[in-house]
């Protein structure tokens, strides 16, 4: 009985002890993730901002006073000790975030999250992400001093890891019971490789390929045309481009590949944008050249970004970085202001290729090439390793085949991508955060490879500028927007747009610059420019609000930014409700119908008109385009101001009819029925959640990196905007990052985004900027013109030399 | 002075040294050799180390949460689904704390009587 008992007390104590030290299912292993020394207790306490911290490796003390918003204001005595601290202070605020966007972008997930993310590492380790990581490492290391710096940061992140003991570890690392690993250059281009796939990882040419195929040339050339009928690009139609002197790859007219395909990758979210804009002294009204920059990414906590102030005796810059990629981003100097938005470019082409029989020589050129493997090794928390062996031609990475979302043997598809070319991209930003002027700001973007970027640009010498700046194919007519032969060696690409000759302005004589990732350009620029999925409604608003008056204020700025105007109802909305026969309306739609017909076309969150709208015009597009719902088919239905076009002006194309219905619909039918379908939705809204006000409807929310977990989110922000407005707050997805500068000498700046400095969710400064920004409101940037704490300063902490 | 309140202090005292150097189960430890040394009996067995390791832990996490206002205590409330009460959290923290104490103590029992043999 005794030592029944014993053993009975022993298997319990094991038990206990097990039970509470391992991480069951979503559960964290409640014992190491509760108790209150080592557990996410350690994590309620906000950061040290005061006192010495000694690291390795500094050439010279480095400060950095904290103001009230958390923001530091690093000064070092040079280069490799401020990209150190950089580093080093990333972490201390970050770090959780900075590695996980980095394990995400190197197909890494399984590694802490098991095998539910297996398939989301496959793809992207398919899509070339650690390739293209090295290719971007290789071009880093051939600029010495750019190596140099990035190995700083990557010192910098180890310096604070090393101090680190478990009851350290941000929240995150405790409920998924993993620990940090050492930061290295390669995650610094593996974070450069995460926003160019979220920035330029988009593409149509599969799904363009199945529409030809099933909907003929005709039919396809009406829903998605090269240029709509109204074009406000970023570079003013009047630019003269005589002097581009090489011209544009001559059409070989090869044959499209009209195959069928079920399935494509991920894709980037589409409403992924921004916009900036920068009005010359005679248009500002101080004389002072004003510039402003607002990047539309998905609303996260923690944030996309952090925002620093870094300055040695030889520069002082000022803005918001991103986690893990060095200097600013997006910001000022004492001499220049820049931003960026996304050029939408279409740099991802598909290109067909056949395999001989054993499947390790592809054709071209009517002979039969190598392929090359590369193997990839998924470690998987709690499972074997998965070995994927991918093939890569001269084209790219062998994405689709036998074994991903396909099975044919003898035929795969590879991906030509711009992300694989490597490219000195973080240089580009070192040089911008020391420019002087005009000249500098063009030296320091020719550089640029990928994303390709809007950079907007104004300086205290009164100059504006933008330009489209990425390394850009120059294809001929076509090329690109649909799968291509790939043993034609005429579709592969044949040279690139020369540097000099992406499109520009600068002082251009309407006094502003603006770019809202709509059309480049128009027609007559010499190059092949088609429309690539281009924003066509925040452009016009913005530039019409530039041409509406002389002169701007700070305030005019603010306004435009939280413009919720919403030009895109503007213009269907009137049509809509004149068009539909309302003569069998009940009494409750007709009060809809009255409020959309009251609404003033402002997405504001107490107006109930955007809510109509989307429900009403969001089911006449789903009617419109039921002919793209094909089954195993993967397609892409028109875009918006087109599905406008065609209901305002070819109201009884086939397209309107409805596949299922015995009858012949036309717009007219498809408004009344989606009209009577919408009121049944809201009025079923109103009953569950009181009202459908823009507000509730809309319920707009920042959710944490991991899977939104509620208990780290903020949900039900009190903001207004929709995708297509100038203020672009969606759901889930907005404006990261809000910048005015005016360039005064120094320059004055306001900026907050939809966050807060700490990663830690147990800090109070996690999502202190929200509610502001939910209103409107902004922050003034405290630019320190000296190392001396200034009275908006609240904690000096120094970094010292500790050999 | 009764042997339970002796246990119930020794094992506070055990676990705060141990916690120094040893992870969360240090409080099982101090709950096996506090009962190893000074045995009680029958159910106090087990709910006097309980509650001394339930005191010692809520009390703890209370004093560092109620410094922050509570901001990390009443988010991990709502991931453990506990309503988002950050009380209702600490009771737990101290209960698993206490739970795994007492099976340690009860284990610590056995082996004592064992070894007086």
């Amino acid at each position: 009985m005794k030592y029944f008992k014993l053993i009975l007390s022993f298997i319990l104590t094991i038990g206990i002890f097990f039970l509470l030290n391992t991480k069951l299912g979503s559960i964290p292993p409640i014992g190491k993730f509760l108790n209150p020394y080592t557990g996410v207790w350690q994590n309620e306490t906000d950061e040290s901002i005061t006192g010495e911290i000694a690291i390795s490796g500094l050439k010279d003390k480095v400060t950095v006073h904290y103001d009230a918003e958390l923001i530091p204001h690093v000064f070092a005595q040079n280069e490799v000790d401020l990209y150190k601290a950089q580093g080093y202070l990333t972490a201390k605020h970050r770090l959780w975030q900075m590695e996980f966007q980095t394990y995400a972008a190197a197909g890494r997930l399984s590694e802490i999250l098991g095998d539910n993310t297996l398939d989301y590492d496959r793809q992207e380790r398919r899509r070339g992400m650690g390739y293209g990581a090295e290719q971007a490492i290789i071009a880093m290391n051939k600029d010495p001093e750019t190596a140099s710096f990035v190995k700083a940061y990557a010192d910098g992140v180890n310096a604070y890891i090393k101090q680190l003991s478990p009851e350290d570890y941000p929240v995150e690392y405790k409920l998924l019971d993993y620990k940090p690993e050492a930061w290295t250059p390669k995650k610094t281009a593996l974070l450069l490789m995460y926003m160019t796939k979220m920035l330029a990882g988009g593409d149509e040419d599969i799904e363009n390929t199945n529409a030809i195929r099933l909907f003929g040339k005709e039919r396809f050339d009406l829903l998605f045309p090269d240029f709509f009928d109204i074009v406000d690009p970023i570079i003013p139609k009047e630019t003269d481009w005589s002097f581009i002197d090489v011209p544009q790859t001559p059409n070989p007219n090869t044959e499209i590949v009209l195959d069928s395909i079920a399935e494509v990758m991920d894709k980037p979210n589409p409403d992924n944008g921004s916009n900036n804009w920068a009005v010359s002294g005679s248009k500002s009204y101080s004389g002072n050249a004003i510039l402003a920059n607002d990047p539309h990414l998905g609303l996260k906590l923690p944030a996309i970004w952090f925002v620093m102030q870094l300055s040695t005796p030889n520069h002082n810059t000022f803005g918001a970085t991103i986690p893990g990629a060095l200097g600013v981003i997006s910001g000022f100097n004492e001499h220049i202001s820049w931003g960026e938005t996304n050029a939408t470019r279409d740099v991802i082409d598909w290109y067909k290729v056949e395999f001989n029989d054993d499947g390790t020589k592809y054709k071209y050129d009517s002979s039969w090439k190598d392929v090359t493997y590369r193997v990839e090794t998924i470690s998987i928390k709690g499972k074997e390793a998965y070995t994927d062996s991918i093939r890569f031609t001269h084209h790219g990475p062998v994405v689709f085949d036998k074994n991903f979302k396909s099975d044919n043997e003898k035929f795969g598809y590879a991906m030509k991508w711009i992300g694989h070319l490597g490219g000195d991209n973080q240089k580009t930003f070192l040089e911008l955060n020391k420019s002087k002027n005009y000249d500098d700001y063009v030296k320091a973007i020719s550089h640029y490879t990928a994303p390709a970027q809007n950079f907007v640009f104004a300086s205290t010498e009164g100059d504006i500028a933008l330009w489209i700046q990425g390394l850009l194919p120059n294809k001929w007519e076509g090329q690109g927007k649909f799968i291509m032969d790939g043993s034609d060696p005429r579709n592969d690409w044949q040279s690139f747009i020369p540097q000099q000759f992406n499109a520009h302005t600068k002082n251009p004589e309407r006094g502003f610059v603006s770019s809202a990732n709509q059309h480049p350009v128009d027609e007559n620029y010499p190059y092949y420019v088609y429309n690539d999925g281009y924003e066509t409604y925040r452009n016009r608003v913005i530039n019409d609000f530039f041409s509406a008056k002389d002169k701007f204020s700070i305030q005019d700025f603010k306004d435009l930014q939280n413009s919720n105007y919403n030009l895109k109802a503007a213009e269907i909305v009137p049509y809509m409700l004149e068009t539909m026969d309302i003569s069998t309306l009940t009494k409750e739609e007709k009060a809809i119908y009255d409020e959309m017909a009251a609404w003033q076309f402002n997405n504001d969150i107490d107006e109930v008109g955007p809510s109509i709208f989307r429900q009403w015009y969001g089911r006449v597009y789903n009617m419109v385009w039921d002919e793209f719902d094909v089954e195993d088919t993967a397609l892409d239905t028109p875009f918006t101001y087109q599905t406008i076009y065609l209901l305002k002006n070819k109201g009884d194309d086939k397209f309107m009819d409805i596949l299922e219905t015995p009858e012949i619909e036309t717009a007219k039918e498809l408004f009344l029925l989606a009209f009577k379908k919408a009121t049944e939705q809201l009025q079923k809204l109103k009953e569950e959640d009181g009202d459908y006000k823009w507000l509730t409807y809309k319920a707009t929310y920042a959710g944490h990196l991991l899977q939104a977990l509620p208990a780290l989110s903020r949900f039900d922000i009190p903001i207004g905007g929709d995708g297509s407005t100038v203020n672009a707050t969606s759901e889930n997805h907005g404006p990261s990052w809000r910048m005015i500068v005016e360039m005064t000498s120094p320059p004055t700046a306001l900026g907050i985004y939809p966050g807060g400095q700490s990663g830690n969710p147990g800090s109070k400064y996690y999502d202190n900027f929200i509610d502001d920004w939910a209103a409107g409101k902004y922050h003034s940037l405290n630019f320190l013109q000296s190392n001396t704490a200034t009275n908006a300063i609240i904690g000096t902490q120094t970094l010292t030399p500790s050999n | 002075m009764p042997k339970s309140i002796i246990n119930f202090g020794l094992t506070i005292i055990l676990a705060l040294v141990l916690s120094l150097f040893l992870p969360w189960w240090s409080v099982m430890t101090a709950a096996l050799a506090t009962s190893l040394f000074i045995p009680l009996k029958r159910a106090s067995v087990f709910f006097i180390p309980f509650f001394a390791i339930l005191l010692f832990w809520a009390v703890y996490s209370f004093v560092l949460s109620s410094g922050n206002d509570y901001t990390l205590a009443k988010r991990i409330s709502i991931l453990l689904s506990l309503g988002g009460n950050p009380y209702v959290l600490i009771l737990v923290t101290g209960i698993v704390g206490g739970l795994a104490a007492g099976i340690a103590a009860v284990f610590g029992k056995q082996l004592s009587l064992m070894l007086k043999k």
